[in-house]
């Protein structure tokens, strides 16, 4: 394929080359079986043995074949379009395969050990040896503790979101949007070392399932303010007029009109937040010590909580502890998931309406 | 002039409209400002105040307990690589910390970035509209799965699985530096660590990449496509050139989700201190994974120590996070002066 | 190199709503020819059938024959890429790539064709850049980016841009709609000019243009809302604005309706 071939085929108007040469079908999957094939007799001759080689050393064969072929038949810009074709869809079975893996992982081995008992036990008296035990304490801490982070989160966020969109200008509010950002990127063990550091260093109080909740109302902060800027945003500016001109002043306009109007949006954020945090188990393991016993008081002595709960039960050696951490895992992705659907539910059914 | 869309074609206009949220100034009607008015006001703002005073609040309490500990160290905090703040005298620094926090951080990024645009191409331009929304979705659930489930997974299932790649590659490209080991021994390393780590920023890589690619001007592909461009020729002369901030954004916001990761890498690595870039050698530790490995453990002048590490992940990420959204702002300003 | 175009049993589709609905004309090679109607007639949808651009968006697909020079654009075996090689177009907003310099615009199109040579390049960028009577606004500045430039020298940029890869007919969809009337009169005599070259097809909102620039009209229009638009008549553009044989169109051009 030289320059002026190509631009003589262009050029002169002789007739017009609209088909160009195409790979039969037939020809993807014969490769397809080819670089099996061959995967399989390296396979005999080599030294290859995991799975994980088998797929990507035959999925990388499979992309030499298909892109030889189609040079040769097709010309360089069809093989380079396939090529490309192909890695997009391989990139995309590459990055399902593992975050299915994970989910069915989690279900596959979860699910054996879930019952009625392990959801209403706890692990006092159990040692990571002994098969009983359950997860309720965690269960309990979690509750009560993403309830708590949410008490104080979502008014406070509300508050800064409404400052954010309805007043603010300049300079104070671009310096607290942009504090929101860094506050997205921070790091959760870093809420929870600030809460080591404040609430129980400096101010010399013991670890509680309070402490664990301000650590975690700190990693709701930023998201929700974000959520609800975002769904007061688009709130029409009519609403607002239409209210300003009936008489009623800004802050029942902005209680009555605005926040209602934005309120499913906001929910949905709050909710996912709410999934984010219940997951997070660095903050917490600063700031809540985690216990065996049922606490139901998260203002005094040490709580557990789910993620918590799977971070000590995997780290032991033990197979019962493990099987243990894998059915709260279980649990804790069943609780997670479930906040996320119903949270994009509500905002599906609220863009519908 | 009008313009004369014959049937319903969709013009995508490059500048997003964003809502304009002026309102009544507030010296015009100035006399019928409430007392209540004023307070709500008020209120928002302490609320916008307090915001900023918290992370003052952070920053502050972060330097002071750590103060302490520092001025106990014997060693020196930067350039240490050993980690004993719980010895007397004490004697630790965050040199081998901050080297696998970035280390595992980077390989990750650079693993997860490709697959990431991978999937946010498949789902803009290759999947069928009818799969593309579920695809989507799908993708943003797994954003939501807990890191300490990641970790368990890696810990326990991952891990085993990946010692024959380990081992081969370490057979047949173990004279480059990075895939050598010492006498071939591999297990849970950094690199196993890196693979978790991108499993784990990938969804959300992916998503913010989704995002930019949807904005692409259904002009700039028309005008690929009308001049006899293939598909991957229109995503080269159209999709990338104008998705690049966006993925670039994405890709650091991915790398400061990484460095920051806790408990995943705290199951994965062996928590062992020291800087090698035998990435498939069982050694490895980051600054957060040494918070949850280190705090049980820890006396007084070991808490400080934490906090002082933890001090300089914060500013590591909070550098990051700046770079991706100065990357992202630029592009803003781009777009908005071009249309 | 310019061709020749026959449209037969021509219905085109956007998902379940019928567009426009069993279409017949010919066109004649280094014609130009206007589709004029009122909106929503279908007359960008044709267009668009022209080079296989309809089936772009999601949803969409047709039915019916497009000869070019006797060979079916959408018969089996044809590829869409070689067929927009071959038919260009310039779109109703002036649609540069915003990250791309004048030059690499004009050569953006050769260049996916493969054509590396700097020389070749070079020649073809001025050759295209003079045919859409831009070089002399932009020979100094080449490297500057197309989105600097104003709309007008934007949408002429974007017809160098498609006469840059020597394609055998052009399409104009409304090219004029978005420019001031200075910049309307210089793509005017840009497309009288091209003519000696090329097969021009263009939609326009407006008929004085189609009166200027054109030689044959095809007046399109649609019953009521939701039909599909059809094919009224076409003719001598002199004819169509004088004496048009059918009363819908001497009652659109006379501005009764539309």
């Amino acid at each position: 394929m030289s320059t002026t071939t190509v631009s003589s085929t262009t050029g002169t108007g002789g007739g017009l080359a609209l088909r160009g040469q195409k790979l039969p079908n037939a020809a993807f999957p014969v490769i397809a079986v080819g670089a099996v094939v061959l995967t399989v007799l390296l396979y005999l001759v080599t030294s290859i043995d995991s799975t994980i080689q088998f797929v990507l050393i035959s999925g990388v064969l499979y992309l030499i074949g298909q892109t030889v072929a189609s040079v040769l038949v097709e010309g360089s810009r069809r093989a380079a379009d396939r090529f490309v074709t192909t890695l997009v869809y391989l990139a995309f079975l590459l990055a399902v395969i593992p975050l299915v893996a994970v989910l069915a992982n989690v279900i596959a081995k979860g699910v054996g050990r879930l019952d009625v008992g392990f959801l209403s036990h706890s692990m006092r008296g159990i040692g990571a040896r002994d098969a009983g035990g359950g997860i309720y304490h965690a269960l309990i801490g979690t509750l009560e503790q993403i309830a708590l982070a949410s008490l104080f989160a979502v008014p406070f966020s509300l508050l800064v979101a409404i400052y954010l969109v309805e007043y603010g200008r300049g300079r104070i509010s671009r310096t607290i949007s942009f504090f929101v950002d860094v506050l997205t990127g921070l790091p959760s063990v870093i809420a929870g070392l600030f809460i080591l550091a404040f609430y129980i260093l400096a101010l010399g109080q013991k670890p509680s399932g309070f402490a664990g909740s301000l650590a975690l109302t700190i990693l709701m902060i930023p998201i929700v303010v974000r959520a609800a800027e975002e769904m007061l945003k688009l709130v029409p500016h009519e609403l607002r007029e239409a209210s300003y001109a009936l008489g009623v002043p800004r802050w029942r306009t902005i209680l009555k009109v605005v926040l209602p109007t934005a309120l499913p949006g906001i929910v949905t954020g709050v909710m996912l937040a709410v999934a984010r945090v219940a997951g997070e188990t660095a903050p917490l393991l600063l700031t809540i010590f985690g216990t065996d016993s049922i606490n139901f008081n998260p203002f005094s002595g040490p709580q557990s909580a789910l993620p918590l709960y799977i971070y000590s039960q995997a780290g032991q050696p033990q197979q019962t502890a493990v099987d243990r951490a894998w059915a709260a895992a279980l649990t804790l992705i069943a609780l997670v998931m479930l906040l996320n659907v119903v949270a994009r539910l509500i905002a599906r059914m609220a863009r519908v309406r | 002039m009008t313009s004369d869309p014959d049937g319903p074609r969709t013009h995508l206009s490059g500048d997003g409209g964003s809502v304009a949220t002026t309102e009544p100034t507030s010296s015009s009607d100035a006399a019928r400002v409430s007392p209540v008015d004023v307070f709500f006001k008020n209120l928002t703002r302490t609320a916008g105040l307090g915001l900023l005073a918290l992370i003052a609040a952070i920053a502050v309490f972060l330097v002071v307990k750590a103060t302490s500990a520092l001025n106990a160290n014997t060693g020196h905090f930067l350039t240490t690589t050993e980690w004993f703040p719980n010895a007397s005298p004490p004697f630790f620094g965050v040199a081998a910390l901050l080297f696998g926090t970035l280390l595992t951080a980077v390989i990750a990024m650079v693993i997860a970035v490709p697959v990431a645009v991978g999937i946010a191409l498949f789902i803009t331009v290759y999947a069928p509209r009818r799969l593309a929304m579920p695809l989507a979705f799908i993708v943003d659930l797994l954003a939501a799965v807990p890191s300490v489930i990641f970790g368990l997974w890696g810990l326990l299932v991952l891990v085993p699985r990946m010692d024959g790649l380990q081992m081969w590659l370490t057979d047949y490209f173990g004279w480059i530096p990075l895939f050598a080991t010492d006498n071939g021994a591999v297990g849970r390393s950094i690199f196993v660590a890196s693979v978790v780590l991108a499993i784990m920023i990938l969804p959300i890589v992916a998503a913010l990449s989704r995002e930019v690619f949807l904005q692409v001007p259904i002009a700039h592909k028309e005008a690929a496509l009308a001049l006899g461009a293939t598909r991957w020729e229109m995503i080269r002369a159209a999709v990338l050139p104008y998705g690049k901030p966006g993925v670039i954004s994405a890709s650091m916001l991915g790398l400061g989700r990484a460095m920051g990761e806790t408990i995943a890498v705290a199951l994965v690595l062996p928590a062992s201190f020291g800087i090698s870039w035998k990435i498939l050698a069982p050694a490895g530790n980051t600054i957060a994974a040494n918070v949850a490995n280190g705090f049980a453990e820890a006396n007084n002048t070991g808490r400080g120590a934490l906090i002082a590490s933890g001090l300089v992940l914060f500013i590591v990420t909070m550098i990051v996070n700046m770079a991706a959204r100065a990357v992202i702002a630029r592009r803003r300003e781009f777009s908005g002066a071009a249309s | 190199m310019a061709t020749r175009i026959d449209v037969s049993g021509l219905t085109a589709f956007y998902g379940k709503f019928k567009a426009v609905s069993d279409i017949h004309f010919s066109i004649e090679p280094k014609n130009v020819t206007a589709f004029i109607g009122p909106s929503g007639c279908g007359k960008s949808t044709v267009l668009r059938t022209l080079n296989r651009m309809h089936e772009v968006l999601p949803g969409a697909r047709v039915e019916g024959r497009v000869l070019m020079d006797g060979e079916d654009l959408y018969g089996p075996g044809v590829d869409p890429v070689n067929v927009r090689r071959a038919v260009g177009m310039v779109f109703q907003r002036p649609n540069p790539f915003p990250t791309m310099s004048i030059y690499e615009n004009v050569v953006a199109g050769l260049k996916l064709n493969g054509t590396r040579k700097k020389s070749l390049l070079d020649e073809r960028a001025e050759e295209s850049l003079r045919g859409a009577n831009l070089w002399e606004e932009v020979k100094d500045r080449l490297g500057r980016p197309g989105a600097g430039l104003s709309g007008g020298q934007q949408q002429r940029l974007c017809i160098a841009r498609a006469i840059a890869v020597e394609p055998q007919v052009l399409l104009m969809d409304e090219p004029c709609s978005a420019l001031d009337p200075i910049s309307t009169l210089a793509i005017e005599d840009l497309i009288v000019k091209l003519k000696s070259s090329y097969t021009i097809v263009i939609v326009t909102h407006n008929m004085q243009q189609a009166s200027r620039v054109s030689d044959t009209t095809a007046f399109f229009t649609l019953d009521k809302t939701g039909d599909p638009g059809r094919l009224v008549e076409m003719d001598k553009t002199e004819k169509i604005f004088s004496n048009p044989a059918q009363k819908r169109t001497e009652e659109y051009i006379t501005g009764r309706f539309g």
